[in-house]
């Protein structure tokens, strides 16, 4: 019992990063209708940036910042003079050009750093805590659980609360119609790469304390894991990126802990294909919206 | 209710449509289309089109499908680009899509175009969150037209929600909210019953008496009767007549053309 109590909320905390992750997914396919394969490689160069502000300055939140904005950086400078060059009538060109930037990105970090792991060491302990003599999670876990739940709150703030929310809302679901009402389409599309971009940059950087380090392969797994939440709750849906990440988390930290983290990928695997069978939009997809 | 109207010669052919309305005091015409040639592949979609839309006036465009009358309205909102002619609003080019609300332009969508997932409010919100409004004028301005077009009630419920005539007007809401000087209906009243396109065509006529001038495209010929100060007719892409709506219908060239206005109701 004690231990399902562990692997549960250690599941928790490993699923939001997977659901911060999926929800940066989510994010561009509502902005660009494209899944960029590049997303991975892009948070690890903004997490590479976050390292050498950690190195430089000693400070954690100047790194978290320097994640964010190089993140934002990327996305802007990806979609402005890649993916705008594009063609866009199919999502194919765009799909390719994001795994390309994936090869170029990954190249380019392995030459200039090398294969080896930079270790990243956890800005509070990872060791557990314990709720009367009953181990839960660590309290890096529950600073990454805070700090998952207030991006995640914000995001909804921001797309729900406010006009710029209302603007890329509009602008994802019927972009011509919105140009017609005077919505900046295109600058809407890049706030969008640019938020994606700075979500998966803050959530790889919450993920390399817990795995072995920083190498340009570091958020490979991740990406894998995200993408699947982001098939399973609907590549539209911001809620099913939050539940099927907190979903794939839980199972991953159960079959690892009572089984075998070999066997982890096989259940994601077995979780995918079932919701595919069952639901092939998506958990939580709903039906294509017409258009006029 | 006396509005100015271009000297109307019914049975006049192409040129009648591209006369501008001279207005009293000379000013150029709040839309002006002239000349205007749109070909789709082979399809020439519009042929030598022309005409006004004055301070304040109700022009109906009519026709039978795939005449050309959204086609249009596509053309002075940038959408589609002609082959030839001009689009001149207030005497200036038309502006870019993006910037028509700027230059006090609004148009409905002949299938609705709402953003699904949204509720009715923020429906029509979206048309006033590019300008530099305060927000709370915004949000006046939301409830103004969501009252003045009886959709108060249904503000927050989603517009998937809505029946079709709600929906509709929430459509027309969204234009209405920017308060426009040049007003595109596409089909305002198609599949409206006989009470919904009554009081239609009274926010129209209202709207017609502030000074907005409307261009709108519709079927339903008593509408069209009802608030129409001229009627342009459209077939095959041409300007087949142009005319008070009285001089329209006796046309025998708009019969002949076409019979599916009549046969439409
Ligand atoms: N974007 C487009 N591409 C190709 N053909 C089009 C396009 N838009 C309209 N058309 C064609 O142009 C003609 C006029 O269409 P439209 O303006 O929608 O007619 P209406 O609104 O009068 O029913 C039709 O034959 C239609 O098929
Ligand atoms: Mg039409």
């Amino acid at each position: 019992m004690d231990r399902l109590v562990l692997l549960v909320s250690t599941g928790v905390a490993r699923g939001l990063v997977i659901a911060l992750f999926a929800l940066s997914l989510v994010i561009i396919w509502r902005a660009a209708r494209i899944v960029n394969f590049g997303q991975a490689a892009m948070a690890v160069v903004a997490v590479y940036v976050a390292f050498a502000v950690h190195a430089a300055t000693g400070s954690y939140v100047l790194a978290v910042l320097g994640a964010l904005v190089t993140g934002a950086l990327l996305g802007l400078a990806v979609e402005r003079g890649l993916m705008r060059r594009v063609p866009g009538a199919t999502p194919m060109p765009g799909m390719i050009v994001a795994i390309g930037l994936v090869m170029v990105l990954q190249s380019l970090l392995g030459v200039l750093f090398g294969p080896r792991h930079r270790p990243m060491s956890p800005v509070f302990s990872q060791s557990p805590l314990y709720v009367g003599d009953v181990p839960v999670l660590s309290r890096y876990d529950l600073f990454v659980l805070v700090v998952a739940l207030v991006v995640v709150v914000g995001l909804g703030l921001l797309f729900n609360r406010s006009t710029l929310g209302l603007q890329l809302r509009a602008a994802a679901v019927a972009p011509e119609v919105s140009r017609l009402l005077g919505v900046r389409v295109p600058r809407m599309v890049t706030i969008g790469w640019m938020l994606s971009s700075a979500v998966a940059a803050l959530a790889v950087l919450l993920l390399v304390p817990t795995e072995l380090g920083l190498n340009a392969h570091s958020a490979d797994v991740l990406f894998v894991h995200a993408f699947t939440v982001a098939v399973l709750g609907g590549l539209d849906s911001p809620a099913g990126a939050l539940v099927g990440g907190l979903v794939v988390g839980v199972l991953i930290s159960l079959v690892t802990g009572y089984a075998s983290a070999g066997l982890a990928p096989l259940a994601v695997l077995g979780l995918l294909t079932t919701v595919l069978l069952v639901r092939p939009g998506g958990i939580f997809a709903t039906k294509e919206a017409r258009t006029a | 209710m006396s509005r100015s109207t271009t000297p109307p010669t019914a049975g006049s052919r192409p040129s009648a449509g591209s006369r501008p309305s001279p207005g009293a005091t000379g000013r150029p015409p709040r839309l002006e289309v002239d000349a205007l040639t749109v070909e789709f592949g082979g399809l020439t979609a519009l042929d030598d089109v022309g005409l006004t839309v004055g301070d304040g006036e109700v022009v109906a465009l009519i026709g039978p499908n795939g005449a050309g009358k959204t086609t249009v309205f596509n053309v002075v909102c940038g959408l589609v680009r002609p082959r030839s002619g001009s689009v001149r609003i207030d005497g200036r080019p038309a502006p870019a899509t993006s910037r028509l609300a700027d230059r006090g332009v609004s148009r409905t969508l002949q299938g609705l175009g709402l953003f699904g997932g949204m509720t009715a409010a923020e429906n029509v919100l979206v048309p006033l969150t590019g300008r530099p409004r305060r927000s709370a004028d915004g949000e006046r301005a939301v409830v103004a037209v969501l009252q003045r077009l009886d959709l108060l009630d249904l503000a927050d419920t989603a517009v998937d929600a809505l029946p079709y005539p709600e929906r509709k007007r929430v459509a027309l809401a969204r234009a209405l909210v920017t308060d426009p000087r040049l007003l595109l209906l596409d089909e305002p009243a198609g599949g409206l019953g006989a009470d919904d396109i009554a009081a239609l065509a009274d926010v129209v006529r209202g709207i017609a008496a502030a000074g907005t001038s409307v261009l709108l495209v519709e079927h339903h010929v008593d509408f069209v009767m009802a608030v129409a100060d001229r009627v342009v007719v459209l077939d095959f892409g041409r300007v087949v007549a142009c005319g008070t709506p009285d001089e329209v219908r006796s046309d025998a060239a708009v019969e002949a053309a076409y019979l599916g206005l009549e046969a439409a109701r």
